[in-house]
């Protein structure tokens, strides 16, 4: 019969149209199970599989729970364990952007010789396609990918060509939005650092005991060089972490903007780790 | 008279209230701007309650923007379900995707038929700065280089929610103009864009003077070139300075200047 | 197998047409396929014709071409053309593997044109002549195609370069830690991707007027008394239903089609030219633009091409986790041409918003496993790059079981029976299987014409060949067997599913060495996969260096334009616009 076809058809869309009615009829709606209360209207939302339909996320209150391997644009470590910045400069994250997007420049020490440390490090948002490259192939986990994405502008330059400054984050906040990846690269960098130093002791018992043995242990040189610079290496890093509270406690603007960026993103990933808490039903 | 409540008077007191601002007592000479702060708030928010965006889709972008108006991120919401694609009844652009030159000047026609106020916001890193494809030789680096933009919204592609807080920049920046500083009711507003077009390559009308400068100098003397480097290579095609300009040298004095403020670092 | 190898004699085959038109052979070329030969530009036309009519392969799948100046491999050493336009045609009745054929281009750069044996060659010959600047004789319409008329040189000739040119092949020096921070911008006085050649007057230029063939038309005489004149109707580039940046110039009377000609390049967006300076790797993320609606199976179509070429293995989850990938992004692509056909069709938002909920809920897996809802970069040379996270597992399963076989039930009962779809549908856009086979047509097209013609089961590649699936065919190829196909078709892709979900394996995800340099040996190689809109394939030439000398994709959206004219002639004005979204196109891959 003609219009069968048609009937069936506003079946389905009835259908759709009251059970949507009816679950918004409920005290807490149906598709709100699984999501998350922040208070003040406020709600990070994870759609459950099973649910039917598609459940409107309305945005500026609600947030979708991004997962962890969202990518957005880079963001690069700042480590707050050592109190350093993680890249070192070697540039392979500028080799294999596909766009060439990432321009480094390296930092020299006071006699002009180029240090393991980038003096600038800009990212153009304007030509990133966010393929995450540069993250896979840093041997530092220096550069990760940030979940940051309000990040519209109302000028291009040069609020979309991020510099050192804008994309340094603290080593908390990757943790946070990252804690998978950031556990198991923790027990990789303990390992390799457990692995380094077994190598360096095994080294330096070597050649003692080679020492020993060839001849007359006269130079302290040799015989110096594990523990030695071992501890050469600590007052370097006691220097630097010296230096770098000096830095902060100069007292400018900058610093103390930095500073305050810091915190703001510690309270962030506090927020952010205190919600994948909730959300993991602890 | 007889229909109106016998507390009709109270009423309309009550319900002016908020607009009038009686318990601020205004000095005569501002009485008409404070009139219009209000106005413009009533404006404003009728204006970016149902800003219109053109159903204009270019690339990849637009699939993130057709998901947008979808039913889970619900454009709607924002009075903006309506997508005309008729541009003479949209407010607002969305450059939704790598512009190439064989598009501009469509764009610009485009852009040239809305109706102010108008607005355009440049979704994605292709629209924003020609993104992954900047270097192509059919790319437009940024619709910015002809018509003017708003907001930008970085990403590749911007998802749903970095679009909405984008457009929700956008109300911002609606928000904050004033019906007496617009330039829409004025009467030569209205400014045609020139539309670009299409040579050999694109080119810029405003910049026919500049384009001249370097292709027909090229033919007459070598001399010419020195200040802008070699003009043109050994195809015959007219080059760009090899050198770097003295604008981007300024610039990138600028950004390490900035750096070492910043960093404390002493130049 | 991959090493491609000049060869002085031709490789012994059993095909007639080396018997029958020995003097067309002027050499052989062994690269990934057996049977590659060089043929005389002369004699092009003679072997094509012979291969389509006596020996089956009739369809010419595709038609490009590479410049080898300044070429540093050692194969071509005592070559001095040039230019080479490659062939490719399959055989759609006994399926298996291809045939190549090489042609050097002569100086004059003139070769026949395909189009009077396979006139699938329309589209393809216009790009080569666009991009490389080489002449076919004979094609009836040969102009410009993704750029403008007055264009300024053939832009993927290897010493033609744009105006933001940096360096020949990437990373760019300037980049390195030592590197400037600089813009492109500021190499141009105008700040513009531009370049003009010297002496060029902008005052005096006119832009040259193209000749398009809907100006040839047919004028229809309907009655004596009544007079009635044809016009041109332009639809495009902006303009709602041409899904994208797409032009279409139709030339009516009434209502009724008369011509109409497919105008492009509004998206073209240089991806070969980029291409040839990226590494092998950077390449992957490039891919994801090309059909930005399921990037999943370009990933892997490009995968597979460097994998043929390089000779890398591929464990064995990472083959289940490739065939996931690729049928959740085909049931993505199929809801979404689904509803936006029915869009097209004047049932507005419904059936597309339907659709587009499935969508977002697979969008949600894949940014779950690769981190991004469209460009999902998932793929590399070797396998995938992450193993899927906690409970992805668990979702997928309940996707493919439960939730995707309901949802495309109750898109069934939505829209199938509907007399209005129906009668909108049935009869409109009727071209008989064996015209789409000739004008290069693949996918679901054909597929809704009756031919069962699927890369899956003809040359199966992956571990296709373990799964349990049919090929669905309807017989009336028209709008209604269009849509009815992408539904079927959408099932069977969840009867796979189901299968891999179940079969997956755990072990290794990358194979091969990893790291972001390749050396792909020398050779070139097309490698092909049954994409959800036809067949994508990447030809691609190694000079064995760290970047691809020749980077081709062989994109279905494009080549199925072809139909596209010949499809709508006859019919009205509305109907063109369903027939164009029953095609199936995305800009992104039509464009490049």
């Amino acid at each position: 019969m003609f219009g069968t076809g048609l009937l069936k058809g506003l079946g389905v869309t009835l259908k759709h149209a009251m059970d949507t009615f009816n679950d918004d009829r409920e005290a807490v709606p149906d598709r709100y199970r699984g999501s998350l209360e922040l208070g003040d209207n406020r709600r990070v939302i994870q759609q459950p599989i099973d649910q039917e339909g598609l459940l409107t996320i309305q945005y500026p209150e609600e947030k979708r729970l991004l997962p962890e391997r969202f990518r957005y644009i880079p963001m690069l470590i700042w480590d707050s364990e050592k109190h350093e910045d993680r890249c070192t400069a070697c540039g392979i994250c500028a080799k294999v952007c596909p766009p060439q997007c990432i321009w480094i420049v390296r930092d020299s020490d006071e006699n002009g010789k180029p240090v393991t440390r980038a003096s600038e490090f800009y990212i153009d948002a304007a030509v990133c396609m966010s393929c995450s490259f540069c993250v896979e192939f840093c041997p530092f986990d220096a550069i990760k990918m940030n979940h940051d994405y309000e990040l519209a502008v109302y000028d291009r330059y040069p609020q979309l060509v991020y510099d050192m400054e804008e994309l340094t984050v603290p080593l908390e906040y990757y943790a946070a939005l990252w804690p998978t990846q950031y556990d198991e690269e923790q027990t990789r960098r303990r390992e390799e650092e457990e692995q380094k130093r077994r190598q360096a002791e095994e080294k330096a018992r070597r050649v003692a005991t080679k020492n020993a043995a060839a001849k007359e242990p006269t130079a302290a040189g040799p015989k110096r060089s594990a523990a030695e610079l071992q501890k050469l290496a600590r007052e370097r890093a006691a220097q630097r972490k010296t230096q770098t509270a000096d830095g902060d406690k100069s007292g400018d603007d900058a610093a103390a903007a930095k500073k305050a960026r810091m915190e703001e993103l510690k309270r962030k990933a506090q927020e952010r780790a205190r919600q994948r808490k909730l959300e993991s039903g602890e | 008279m007889a229909s109106l409540p016998p507390n009709f008077q109270q009423l309309k007191q009550e319900q002016l209230k908020p607009f009038l601002h009686d318990q601020i007592i205004v000095p005569d000479e501002l009485q008409a701007n404070v009139l219009i702060t209000t106005v413009d708030k009533i404006y404003n928010w009728s204006r970016r309650s149902s800003m219109w965006p053109l159903l204009f889709g270019l690339a990849c972008c637009a699939i993130e923007m057709i998901a947008t108006a979808a039913s889970r991120y619900d454009l709607a919401r924002f009075g903006m379900e309506v997508m005309r694609p008729s541009p003479r009844q949209s407010d607002l652009m969305i450059v939704s995707g790598t512009v190439t030159k064989k598009m501009a000047p469509a764009i610009v026609r485009i852009y040239n038929q809305m109706a102010e106020p108008r607005y355009v916001l440049s979704m994605g890193a292709c629209a924003t700065g020609g993104g992954p494809f900047k270097e192509g030789y059919n790319v437009v680096s940024g619709i910015d280089k002809y018509i003017p933009v708003d907001v930008y919204v970085p990403g590749c592609p911007p998802m749903p929610e970095a679009l909405i807080y984008g457009l929700l920049k956008m109300h911002e920046k609606v928000d904050r103009q004033s019906v007496t500083s617009v330039p829409w009711y004025r009467k030569d507003s209205s400014a045609f864009v020139p539309v670009p077009r299409l040579g050999p390559d694109i080119f810029d009308p405003r910049q026919v003077e500049l384009i001249k400068d370097t292709t027909l100098k090229a033919t007459t003397g070598a001399s010419a070139t020195a200040a802008n480097g070699p003009a043109a290579d050994a195809e015959g095609r007219a080059r760009g300075p090899k050198t770097l300009s003295d604008k981007a040298k300024a610039r990138m004095e600028e950004a390490k200047k900035r750096w070492r403020a910043k960093k404390g670092v002493p130049a | 197998m991959s090493q491609a190898t000049a060869v002085a004699e031709p490789p012994v085959v059993d095909i007639r047409f080396e018997q029958e038109l020995a003097d067309a052979i002027v050499g052989a070329w062994a690269e990934d396929t057996q049977k590659a030969y060089m043929i005389a530009p002369d004699k092009i036309l003679a072997v094509l014709r012979h291969l389509r009519d006596v020996e089956g392969y009739d369809f010419l799948s595709n038609l490009t071409c590479v410049d080898y100046k300044g070429y540093g491999g050692k194969l071509r050493n005592d070559v001095s053309e040039r230019l080479e336009v490659v062939y490719r045609l399959y055989s759609t009745r006994i399926g298996g593997g291809p045939i190549s054929l090489h042609v050097r281009v002569p100086q004059d750069e003139t070769v026949p044109s395909a189009t009077a044996v396979f006139p699938g060659a329309n589209l393809q010959e216009r790009e080569v002549y666009d991009l490389f600047g080489v002449k076919f004789d004979g094609h009836p319409n040969l102009r410009r195609i993704l750029l403008w008329d007055g264009f300024n040189g053939h832009p993927m000739r290897k010493d033609w370069q744009e105006a933001y040119y940096e360096e020949d092949v990437k990373p760019f020096r300037s980049r390195h830690p030592k590197g400037e921070y600089a813009f492109h911008e500021d190499k141009l006085p105008w700040a513009k991707n531009t370049t003009y050649p010297t002496g060029w007057d902008p005052d005096s230029w006119q832009q040259p007027v193209a000749y398009v063939p809907v100006s040839q038309a047919p004028h229809h005489e309907n009655e004596p008394h009544l007079d009635t004149e044809s016009i041109v109707v332009n639809l495009g580039p902006h303009h709602p239903s041409t899904h994208g940046v797409f032009r279409m110039l139709t030339r009516v009377e009434g209502e009724t089609i008369l011509a109409l000609e497919p105008e492009m390049g509004y998206l073209h967006r240089n991806h070969e030219k980029i291409g040839e300076r990226n590494t092998w790797l950077m390449n992957m993320p490039f891919t994801d633009r090309l059909d930005y609606l399921n990037s999943m199976s370009n990933n892997w179509s490009y995968a597979l091409a460097v994998e043929k070429l390089a000779g890398i293995e591929v464990p064995e989850r990472a083959e289940y986790l490739r065939v996931i990938m690729a049928e959740f992004g085909r049931i993505v692509n199929h809801a979404w041409s689904i509803g936006f056909i029915l869009n097209d069709l004047g049932a507005l938002q419904t059936p597309a918003l339907y659709a587009i909920e499935e969508r977002e809920m697979i969008l949600d897996l894949f940014e779950a496993v690769s981190g991004a809802r469209l460009m999902c970069n998932y793929m590399r040379f070797g396998g995938v790059v992450r193993d899927l996270p906690a409970g992805w597992h668990e979702q997928a399963t309940y996707l493919a079981n439960d939730r995707l076989p309901r949802a495309l039930d109750e898109l069934d009962r939505l829209l199938t029976e509907n007399e209005i779809l129906k009668a909108r549908g049935r009869g409109v856009g009727y071209l008989s299987v064996e015209d789409l086979i000739s004008l290069s047509v693949s996918g679901p097209m054909i597929r809704a014409g009756g031919l069962a013609y699927d890369i899956r089961k003809a040359e199966p590649y992956g571990i296709y060949d373990r799964f349990d699936f049919d090929i669905p065919t309807l017989p009336n190829s028209d709008i209604y067997d269009r849509y009815y196909i992408r539904l079927l078709e959408a099932r069977e892709s969840v009867r796979i599913l189901q299968q891999a979900l179940r079969d997956i394996p755990e072990g290794e995800i990358l194979g091969g060495k990893g790291g972001y340099t390749l050396r792909a040996p020398e050779g070139e190689v097309y490698s092909r996969l049954e994409a959800p809109k036809g067949e994508l394939g990447f030809y691609l030439v190694s000079d064995g260096k760290t970047t691809p000398w020749r980077y081709h994709v062989r994109s279905p959206s494009y080549i199925n334009l072809n139909a596209l004219g010949p499809m709508s002639v006859g019919y009205k004005i509305a109907d063109a616009i369903v027939i164009l979204g029953a095609i199936d196109i995305v800009l992104g891959e039509v464009d490049r």
